[in-house]
């Protein structure tokens, strides 16, 4: 199935919830969701018989200046077809719900967004810094990111 | 006086596996909560090497991140190189020589054995036999001195470039390497007679955390993990990329030969089977292999244009995925690495409830994680 039917697809069932298909220049192509309506979304396309996207390839958080997006890589070992899914977030307190019910293999990556971008993921089974020590201050990835001077009073 | 045993208080006990041990393959932390000999929960604890390598990623030019790409699986830094390389070409839509693309493969394979070689030789001696490691890295030992040929290098290559390779094969390479394979095949036999079917190593891996096939989807294994668990899926072979679709050669899953599907020692016997497979499909390779260029003209100051991409890669270890993002200049403004490591450890937690502390050092052995593709 190619991303242009998932895109209409999930406009007849979830209306304006899927805002946006981002095609030209994007490798696969993406289908941009509204956050509210995310957790709902991801089980349809895990579920419905003619989407099963049962693999989440990869999970990203990126920065794009103005606003954060959580950029979804979803596979169907079923059909073998493949789409991107993105959100976008406010700059202020980003969060979108969990999928890690979804899909499992989302509970690190989840958990390494929170720790890179400072992303919420409300409803997650265990969100806590991976990578980075607990008492780290900051979200290295995003771009307004300042390097500290010391970390316990060492000079970095 | 004597006390009946169920009046002796018990408590569970805390203990810190790592990241410090041998066993672990790095410096991986397990936290193990045990009822005595039995696993109540190990809760993995990963961050120890990490190198920041996504922001380094967004401060240097596409070409500067090869060798960083090098440090991200030491063990197999052909793939990741080729990887990499093969990412950028099809966020910026670059026409590869199909020599390189030739070149490519047959050093991925060639990786993609000493990688598996090393996954054999130090999970036998997590399990206490120490002679097939010695085997294991005499033969590594040949892969290396090839490599060193082609590009100098014995562990952090450098080798792929944007569009091509940084040089065409020296002479004499394909005979040398032609060699090894013949070398080499009747080793992989002698493993199978050492090793493999000995009863102790078996006995310690057999029905040993058992993944089924939709939880090792669900939780995104990838890789020889995937196929261990009975999945018949390979990147090489389902989602081609470069010249694999031109060679023939098996996608090896596990059995179940000995109790359970997805049990450590299918996931042992996969990398066994894959380096047969290797070794076939660099025999077609260095048959087919074309003359002609080696790189592609690429522009010094590169810049693709403005989009994403994300390509993935069968990797020794899984797949490794990169996600670039270009905004038209000549840094990648995101790249994020996906690596089959990283995701396999999500898994751990749960299939090691209810194993002995010895089982774990199994599990990881069987996983063939490698610490820095973990920690980036």
């Amino acid at each position: 199935m190619e991303p242009q039917t998932v895109f209409e697809t999930l406009k007849g069932k979830f209306g304006d919830a899927a805002t946006e298909l981002q095609s030209e220049g994007f490798r696969p192509a993406f289908v941009v969701v509204s956050p509210e309506k995310l957790p709902e979304i991801a089980l349809f396309l895990r579920d419905d018989p003619a989407m099963k996207f049962d693999s989440l390839m990869c999970l990203s958080g990126v920065d794009y200046k103005d606003r954060f997006a959580v950029a979804y890589h979803l596979y169907s070992m079923t059909h073998r077809h493949a789409v991107g899914l993105k959100v976008f977030l406010p700059r202020e307190n980003p969060s979108v719900a969990s999928v890690d019910g979804v899909w499992p293999a989302a509970n690190f990556m989840e958990r390494e967004t929170f720790d890179l971008y400072g992303i919420d993921f409300p409803g997650s089974k265990d969100l806590r810094r991976i990578l980075l020590p607990d008492d780290w201050d900051g979200h290295p990835l995003r771009k307004d990111y300042k390097y500290p001077d010391f970390y316990h009073g060492i000079k970095v | 006086m004597t006390r009946p045993a169920e009046a002796l208080p018990t408590q569970e006990m805390l203990i810190n596996m790592g990241p410090q041990h041998p066993s672990t393959h790095g410096v991986l932390r397990v936290l193990l909560r045990t009822d005595g000999e039995v696993v109540v929960n190990a809760r993995p604890d990963v961050g120890y090497l990490h190198r920041a390598l996504e922001k380094i990623g967004e401060r240097v030019t596409y070409a500067q991140f090869m060798p960083f790409t090098d440090r991200l699986d030491y063990l197999a830094s052909m793939n990741c190189n080729c990887a990499y390389a093969w990412a950028v070409e099809k966020l910026a839509g670059i026409e590869v020589p199909e020599r390189a693309e030739y070149i490519r493969v047959i050093v991925s394979e060639l990786n993609r054995i000493s990688s598996h070689l090393i996954a054999f030789g130090s999970f036998t001696a997590d399990m206490g036999a120490f002679t097939p490691f010695l085997y294991s890295i005499r033969e590594r030992e040949r892969v290396n001195d090839l490599f060193e040929d082609l590009c100098g290098n014995r562990l952090t290559y450098n080798f792929a470039r944007i569009g091509g390779v940084s040089a065409d094969l020296p002479p004499g390479f394909l005979e040398k390497t032609k060699e090894f394979l013949d070398y080499f095949e009747p080793k992989i036999d002698e493993y199978n007679k050492l090793i493999s079917y000995n009863k102790i190593f078996v006995h310690r891996l057999a029905k040993v955390a058992v993944i089924t096939a939709e939880d090792a989807i669900a939780y995104g294994l990838t890789g020889p993990n995937l196929r261990g668990s009975g999945v018949r899926f390979d990147l090489r072979r389902d989602e081609p990329y470069s010249v694999y679709p031109k060679l023939d050669f098996d996608v090896c899953v596990g059995s179940g030969e000995r109790g359970a599907l997805g049990d450590c020692f299918d996931r042992y016997m996969v990398r066994i089977n894959e380096m047969r497979e290797s070794v076939k499909i660099l025999r077609q390779a260095i048959a087919q292999i074309p003359e002609g260029p080696v790189a592609a003209k690429v522009p010094r100051v590169f810049k693709p244009p403005v989009g994403e991409a994300y390509f993935r890669s069968e990797c020794p270890r899984g797949e490794t995925g990169f996600y670039l993002i270009s905004d038209g200049t000549g840094n990648p403004s995101r790249l994020k690495i996906r690596t089959g490591s990283f995701v396999t450890m999500n898994i751990f937690e749960k299939v090691t409830v209810g194993l002995m502390i010895a089982d774990i050092v199994a599990v990881i052995g069987s996983f063939d994680i490698i610490l820095p593709e973990i920690d980036r």
